[in-house]
C-alpha cells in the first residue's frame, strides 16, 4: 500500500498544520526552555547582546524562587485549586447519583446544571462580584452603606451579620472564599456531565445482583458505584487540577487584572503574564517551566494513586 | 354460576394470601414510604441545587433591568419595579460593545473556517493515508497537549512581534487568529471519527477513480458531520471567551474582543467616577452571555458531546 505517491500526498495534506505547529508549538517549546536557562534574558538586553549573549545557568529559576510574589502565587494557586477540586468533585458525584436515580425532569435538570459551562468565565465572575459587593463606604468609622449586596441580604434574612467579602478592608480569607465559591460553581457542569455519562453506562446487572443479595444503599454506593466510576473520577480530578493550576480569569472576573497579577490574589499564570509584559522573558520562561513541572508531577501522583484505587 | 364460583375461590385465595403476607405487607409499606421520602429528598436536593446554579443568571438579568437607585435599595427587590431596557443601550456604548462584538464574530468565523480546513486535511492524512513516521508524528502531536499554553504564549509573543504583527492597528486580526489555528485536540477528535468509517469505502472510491478531495467532501465530511459541528461550536466559543492573549498583545483598542471589552468598559455612575453602576455592568455582561445561551439551546447535543470528550473549555 505504501507507494511514493501516497507519501508526498500525505505530507502535502499535513503541510499547513505542520508549518503552523512548527512555528507556534514546537519552536516555543524549544525556545522557552532555552530562554529559561539563559540567565537574565530580557527583551531590552537581547537587542544589545543578541539572542545568544546571555550566560547559561540556573539564575532565572533562582530569581523566580527567591521572588516573594512567587510563593504567594503558589500558595494562592494551591488554596484555590485543591479544596475546589475536592468539593466540586464530591458535589458533582452526589448530584450525578441523584440525577441518575430519577426519571421525570432528569434531562431538564441536567441541562440546567450544564448552563454554567456555556458562559464567559470572566463575565460571570463580574456577576459574582456584584452579588458579594457592598455599595457604599465600608470605613471603620461612619460606614455609609446603601446596599449590602444580595448574598449579605440572604445572610441577614437568616439572622446573620453582613460580611465584608471583597470590598476595601476585606480579609484575604473572605476574598479567597468568594473566588472558591465561584470556581466550584463554574467547575460543576463538566464534572456532572462526565460522571452522569459514566453512571448511565454502568451495567445494571451489578445493581440487580446487589439487590438480590440484599445489599444496603450506602454499601452499594461505596462498593459498586464508586469503584465502577473510579476511572472517570480520576479523569475529572486530573483535569480539575490541571485547570486549577492555570486559574487566572476567575480572579480577573471578580476583582481585576491587577489583583490576579500582582495583588493579594496573584496566581501562577498571572505571575507569568506580568513577567512577559515587563519583558523579563527569561524569568517568565523559568516560571512557565516550573508550572509545567508542577502540573506534570501532580498528574503523575494522581495517576499513581488511581492505579492503586481503580478497580478495572 | 361458574363466574360466581370463580369469584369465591379467587376471594378465598386472596384472603389466604393476605393473611399469609400480612407481615410482609407491613414491611413493604414502610419500605414504600421510605422510598417515597427518599424520592422527595432527592428531588428537593436537586431542585435546590438547580436554584443555586441559576441564581447568578437570574441576578444578572434582573439587576441589568433596574435603575441605579433601585439596585441600591437596602431591601433588594426580586423583580425590577420599572424595567429599564435603556441600560442595554448605554452599556453597549460604554463598553464599546458594538466594535468588540464585530471583532469577535469576525475572528471567530475566520479562525473557525481556516482551522476546519487544516484540521480536516490533517485528520484525513492521519486516518487514511499511509506514510513513513505517521504513528510517531501523531504520538508527538498528542504529547504537546500536556504542555500548559502559557509556555507557548511567551515565545509566540516574541515571534508575532518579530513578524511585525505587534503593530496591531495593521495586524490586529492576524495576531489574534494565526497562532491558534491548529489544535492538536481537534485533529485527534476528527481522526478518531474518520477511522470509524470503513476503509473499504475509500478503496472502492479509489477503484472507481474518485479523487481524494471528492471522496473527502462527499463521504468523509458528511459522515463525520456531528464532530465537525462540535469542533465549530467549541472553536467559536473559544473566540468568545478568550481574554489573556488579546489583553497581552493588542495595543490598539479597536481590535479587542468581547471579554476584554466588558472588563475594560467604563460603568461609572454619572457624577461619581469611583462608583460602579452595577445595572450597566450587568447589562454588558448579559449581552455577552445571552448569545452563548442561544447557541447552547440550539446545539445542546453537539456541545455536550464535544465537551465530554475534550475536558477543555473552548
Amino acid at each position: 500500500m505504501v507507494d511514493s505517491k501516497q507519501q508526498w500526498k500525505a505530507w502535502l495534506y499535513l503541510a499547513p498544520a505542520l508549518i503552523l505547529l512548527a512555528i507556534f508549538t514546537v519552536w516555543p517549546i524549544l525556545n522557552t526552555s532555552i530562554m529559561a536557562f539563559q540567565e537574565g534574558y530580557n527583551e531590552m538586553d537581547a537587542l544589545r547582546l543578541g539572542r545568544w549573549g546571555f550566560p547559561i545557568g540556573l539564575g532565572n529559576f533562582e530569581r523566580v524562587l527567591n521572588y516573594s510574589k512567587f510563593w504567594s502565587a503558589l500558595q494562592n494557586t494551591l488554596i484555590l485549586c485543591i479544596p475546589t477540586v475536592l468539593i466540586s468533585t464530591l458535589l458533582a458525584l452526589i448530584i450525578s447519583v441523584c440525577l441518575n436515580s430519577i426519571k421525570p425532569l432528569q434531562r431538564f435538570l441536567q441541562t440546567i446544571y450544564f448552563l454554567p459551562y456555556v458562559t464567559n468565565s470572566l463575565a460571570i465572575g463580574m456577576v459574582f462580584a456584584a452579588m458579594f459587593n457592598i455599595v457604599g463606604t465600608t470605613a471603620a468609622e461612619n460606614p455609609v452603606i446603601s446596599t449590602y449586596g444580595i448574598i449579605n441580604n440572604i445572610i441577614m434574612m437568616f439572622g446573620g451579620d453582613p460580611i465584608n467579602w471583597i470590598n476595601a478592608g476585606s480579609t484575604y480569607e473572605t476574598k479567597l472564599i468568594v473566588v472558591m465559591i465561584y470556581i466550584i460553581w463554574n467547575a460543576l457542569p463538566f464534572k456532572i456531565l462526565i460522571l452522569l455519562g459514566a453512571l448511565q453506562s454502568v451495567n445494571k446487572q451489578y445493581y440487580d445482583a446487589a439487590k438480590i443479595d440484599g445489599t444496603g444503599k450506602v454499601r452499594t454506593f461505596v462498593r459498586i458505584t464508586i469503584p465502577l466510576l473510579s476511572p472517570m473520577i480520576t479523569y475529572v480530578v486530573i483535569t480539575g487540577f490541571i485547570g486549577g493550576f492555570k486559574e487566572y480569569s476567575s480572579v480577573v472576573g471578580i476583582f481585576d487584572d491587577a489583583m490576579a497579577r500582582t495583588g493579594q490574589l496573584n496566581t501562577m499564570v498571572g505571575l507569568i503574564y506580568t513577567s512577559i509584559t515587563n519583558s523579563n522573558t527569561g524569568v517568565a520562561s523559568a516560571a512557565a517551566l516550573i508550572l509545567f513541572a508542577i502540573i506534570f508531577v501532580i498528574t503523575m501522583i494522581n495517576l499513581a494513586i488511581s492505579k492503586k484505587t481503580t478497580y478495572y | 354460576m361458574s363466574n360466581n364460583i370463580n369469584n369465591v375461590t379467587a376471594n378465598r385465595e386472596t384472603a389466604l394470601h393476605v393473611m399469609k403476607e400480612k407481615d410482609m405487607n407491613q414491611v413493604n409499606k414502610t419500605a414504600k414510604i421510605m422510598k417515597v421520602l427518599g424520592y422527595i429528598a432527592v428531588y428537593a436536593f436537586l431542585i435546590l441545587m438547580a436554584f443555586i446554579v441559576l441564581f447568578p443568571f437570574y441576578w444578572m438579568i434582573i439587576s441589568s433591568l433596574k435603575s441605579w437607585q433601585e439596585y441600591n435599595l437596602a431591601v433588594p427587590t426580586l423583580w425590577p419595579q420599572v424595567i429599564h431596557f435603556e441600560n442595554y443601550a448605554v452599556a453597549l456604548e460604554r463598553a464599546n460593545l458594538e466594535r468588540v462584538f464585530g471583532n469577535t464574530v469576525y475572528v471567530g468565523v475566520v479562525s473557525t473556517l481556516l482551522s476546519l480546513i487544516i484540521t480536516i486535511l490533517s485528520a484525513f492524512a492521519f486516518a487514511r493515508l499511509e506514510f513513513k513516521g505517521r504513528d510517531a508524528l501523531f504520538a508527538g502531536l498528542l504529547a504537546t497537549m500536556m504542555i500548559p499554553g502559557e509556555l507557548f504564549t511567551i515565545t509566540n509573543y516574541q515571534t508575532t512581534f518579530y513578524f511585525g504583527w505587534g503593530d496591531t492597528s495593521k495586524w490586529g486580526f492576524t495576531i489574534l487568529i494565526v497562532p491558534f489555528l491548529v489544535s492538536t485536540f481537534y485533529i485527534y477528535l476528527l481522526k478518531q471519527n474518520f477511522l470509524q468509517i470503513p476503509n473499504e469505502l475509500y478503496l472502492a472510491a479509489k477503484v472507481d477513480g474518485v479523487s481524494d478531495f471528492k471522496y473527502l467532501w462527499k463521504v468523509m465530511i458528511p459522515l463525520a458531520f456531528p464532530t465537525i459541528i462540535s469542533i465549530t461550536i467549541l472553536k467559536m466559543m473559544g473566540a468568545w471567551n478568550t481574554y489573556v492573549w488579546p489583553n497581552l498583545v493588542i495595543k490598539d483598542k479597536d481590535y479587542l474582543l468581547v471579554t476584554n471589552g466588558i472588563r475594560e468598559g467604563d460603568y461609572s455612575v454619572a457624577g461619581a467616577v469611583d462608583m460602579v453602576n452595577y445595572p450597566l455592568q450587568m447589562a454588558a455582561v448579559a449581552m455577552v452571555s445571552i448569545p452563548l445561551f442561544m447557541v447552547f439551546l440550539f446545539f445542546r447535543k453537539y456541545i455536550m458531546k464535544g465537551v465530554s470528550r475534550s475536558g477543555i473549555k473552548g
